[in-house]
């Protein structure tokens, strides 16, 4: 204790006063604590940077510009309609006359020709010849309808696209946006919640006003499901397996190195592997949630049987003898008291694994789920596993590969509800944590 | 335990689910990331329109597509294979050994290829095949010898072009606009510059040169890109120095951060393109295997539909996103319908 002052030289005077040395590894200490600090403010700056820029890119793929028209459509019409070959087509060719009709019975000051309608309005067809396939009724009544407008107007009104900016294409015309603020002014063009994004399927390229994620949730449901329902059970007879009952050998060495190596192992190998056994050896559909499934289970085992493990390590060894003292045998012992203690870290590991999982896309590029996939909800609940669908993530990356901007905000916009899933998941591993955790 | 039931419902439920429902009964379409959108539009029209289920189109490459279009005949197969380029006598044979035999080739149009730049970036607005070739070429001509690609700068090699360092990003090789770009650019580039000629006078064959012209630098100049043209434009958009090559949908469709520069004195446009003017331009192909005509529904109603005049015509949908509508549809609409093979077989 000593030493310090004696090597310092100087004879130390008492308690209260700091001589150099102890100045010295205090202000090492303040300086430790400071490069903590910046580096915490660094990370949180880097997560505010990027929950910034994905709200920033995302937020308007909820919202969309609709046009406001109501218009009747004759038995005739409709016969016609469905003589022809694209008959959605013919419907929105409808649509635009009801359009520009009223236009022109309101006098608005612009001048627009159908052509400009027909640029301004997305791709109504579909949705209007299936609201009067299911409400025949209506025919020859007025019904009106808020359709999306194109993505080009979309950009206008949420400001991706400025007057400046703007090249003439025929996509859209620098006049166009004369008729665009007309119609605002006159409470055609509106601005409203996407349901549809949340709730509906993919679009073809020209159509990003129609495209949602929808069906592409319900695709990864089905694959967690698979996940769930295969990986948990398998993991957790593994584990307990190796952890309680095997002997300590060099056999179970080497399959406890390889589990670690497995959880190391680049997911789109798992892809590949995917491809290989489940569809070209088992013949199982392409593009099956199913197989999606079978895949990310391959994947997601190591991390439930390292997580199992370690949770069923810590449950103290007293446990376990106590059990056995009274007579349990070892299965009871396992089963009756090691296995409920080590459940909330099961529980854990295991949401955490499926969160993984959820956030996948390599394997999927394998096995057929990037495209235009995610088109159609499947028919039934065991339809769910084998139709063929798409992921979220492999949704996200579908459509950030489109020409159109305006599907580049809607990946953003699928990232938001991707990442909203992902924490809800993670807060209920710690919430369960938290809750049922016990220390010994 | 509940562990247990856990575990038999488990086993009970994938036994279920692997043996029901296998019968696929929507079309599997796969390939070339070019003819993606244009198969996409048409599969939600279809979708749409007809009784039938929307078919699944995925993306991965024409080289990739006709890989898969080639494993053999089955459900588990794929029925269509898109391609931005004519299929090959190697994967026509590839094809035959997996039992795949009568193909039926639909040319759907034409699409152009473009080489753009960032919208603020310098001065590429001209350029001859030539051009890219002395930039990217890996042997050029240069007083008269054939030398390893010395050019840095565009100004180098033309007074012309600005003095900027040559950067440009092309299609990887599994992409099969990198085979247009080589035939309709690199080779055209390589006799305009008299290298080609020099080549076969130094004593190479003239198929050892032609594979010498095609050959791209290999120092960093020329970026080889695998993914799709949203990859390409995010590298432009980071270097303002850079060239990309392009669909010229795509640049249509970003033409608010693009620069199209023309090619041959040609501004490229669906009017130049189905006029020939435009020297860099490929017809777009999708390959139906008839085997699967009639096994799965929709197949054939889908291919027809495809190729209507109301869909792939000059005021269809396709047109409207950027397809260059081919003029003698109507010879292609009579394959579809007499569903006649390739090489004039059955």
């Amino acid at each position: 204790m000593t030493d310090a002052s004696i090597d310092s030289g100087a004879p130390r005077k008492g308690l209260t006063v700091t001589d150099a040395r102890t100045r010295k590894r205090n202000a090492a200490e303040k300086r430790f604590r400071a490069y903590g600090i910046v580096a915490i403010s660094i990370g949180l700056l880097f997560l505010l940077f990027l929950f910034g820029s994905i709200l920033r890119s995302g937020l308007p793929a909820f919202t969309q510009t609709v046009v406001d028209v109501e218009f009747t459509l004759s038995q005739a019409a409709i016969d016609e309609a469905e003589s022809k070959m694209l008959k959605t087509k013919a419907y929105e060719n409808f649509f635009i006359a009801a359009l520009e009709g009223q236009l022109t019975a309101r006098g608005l000051a612009v001048e627009f020709d159908a052509k400009a309608i027909e640029r301004l309005v997305g791709k109504p067809g579909g949705t209007i010849r299936d609201f009067f396939k299911e409400n025949p009724d209506r025919i020859g009544t007025p019904v009106s309808f808020e359709l999306a407008a194109s993505s080009r107007v979309d950009g206008y009104m949420n400001g991706r696209i400025t007057r400046e900016s703007l090249v003439d294409s025929r996509f859209l015309m620098a006049a166009d946006l004369d008729l665009v603020d007309a119609l605002e002014e006159a409470g055609i063009i509106t601005g409203a919640f996407n349901w549809n994004f949340i709730t509906g399927t993919d679009s073809g390229v020209d159509n990003p006003g129609g495209a949602g994620l929808g069906a592409s949730v319900i695709g990864s449901f089905f694959m967690m499901l698979v996940v769930l329902f295969l990986s948990l059970p398998i993991g957790v007879a593994a584990s307990i397996y190796l952890e309680e009952f095997a002997p300590k050998n060099r056999w179970t060495d080497l399959i406890e190195v390889n589990i670690s190596n497995l959880a190391a192992v680049p997911s789109i190998v798992f892809g590949i592997l995917g491809l290989a056994v489940f569809i070209q050896f088992a013949g199982l559909p392409q593009s099956a949630p199913l197989v999606g499934g079978l895949v990310l289970t391959l994947m997601t085992l190591p991390t439930i049987i390292i997580s199992t493990r370690a949770s069923l390590n810590a449950v103290p060894q007293s446990i376990r003898d106590a059990a056995l003292g009274v007579g349990a045998s070892k299965m009871q012992s396992v089963f009756h008291h090691v296995l409920p203690l080590a459940m909330p870290g099961i529980l854990t590991g295991t949401i955490i694994g499926l969160a993984q999982a959820l956030g996948e896309t390599a394997p999927l590029l394998l096995i057929g789920m990037v495209g235009f996939v995610a088109r159609e909800y499947p028919e039934g609940f065991l339809a769910g596993f084998t139709d063929a669908n798409s992921a979220m993530p492999a949704q996200i990356y579908t459509w950030a590969s489109r020409a159109d901007p305006g599907f580049y905000e809607k990946a953003w916009g699928g990232i938001i509800i991707l990442l909203a899933f992902l924490i809800t998941m993670n807060t209920i591993a710690v919430i369960l944590r938290r809750r049922f955790e016990r220390r010994w | 335990m509940s562990f247990v039931k856990l575990t038999t419902s488990t086993l009970a439920i994938t036994a279920f689910t692997a043996t029901a429902g296998i019968a696929r009964d929507q079309v599997q379409i796969a390939g070339s990331s070019t003819v993606l959108p244009y198969a996409s539009i048409v599969a939600e029209a279809f979708g749409e329109n007809f009784d039938f289920p929307t078919p699944v189109v995925e993306s991965g490459g024409s080289s990739s597509g006709l890989k898969r279009f080639c494993e053999g005949v089955g459900e588990n197969t794929i029925d269509i294979a898109n391609a931005s380029r004519a299929i090959r006598e190697k994967e026509i044979a590839a094809c035959a050994e997996a039992g795949v035999t009568d193909i039926i080739e639909v040319r759907i149009g034409y699409d152009g290829i473009v080489f753009a730049s960032q919208i603020n970036g310098p001065a590429y607005t001209a350029f001859q095949p030539a051009d890219i070739f002395n930039a990217l070429g890996s042997q050029v001509l240069v007083d008269g010898a054939i030398v390893d690609n010395p050019h840095q700068q565009w100004a180098d090699f033309n007074g012309d072009l600005p003095a900027e360092d040559i950067v440009a990003f092309i299609p990887g090789t599994k992409h099969g606009t990198r085979e247009v770009f080589e035939d309709k650019v690199l080779l055209e580039g390589c006799e305009a510059t008299g290298a080609m000629a020099a080549m076969i006078e130094a004593g190479m064959s003239e198929d050892d040169a032609e594979d010498a012209c095609i050959d791209v630098r290999q120092d960093g100049k020329s970026v080889d890109i695998d993914g799709d043209y949203t990859e390409t434009l995010a590298r432009i958009d980071a270097n303002p120095n850079g060239i990309g090559i392009f669909g010229l949908s795509f640049y249509e469709n970003n033409t608010d951060k693009l620069k199209v520069a023309t090619m041959g004195g040609v501004a490229p446009s669906t009017e130049t393109i189905s006029t020939g003017e435009y020297p860099v331009s490929r017809p777009l192909f999708f390959y139906v295997k008839k085997a699967h005509i009639g096994v799965i529904p929709g197949l054939k109603e889908f291919a027809s539909f495809f190729v209507a005049d109301e869909v792939a015509g000059p005021d269809g949908p396709l047109a409207a996103y950027g397809l260059v509508s081919d003029p003698e549809l109507s010879a292609t609409q009579d394959t579809v319908a007499n569903e006649a093979v390739m090489n004039g077989g059955s």
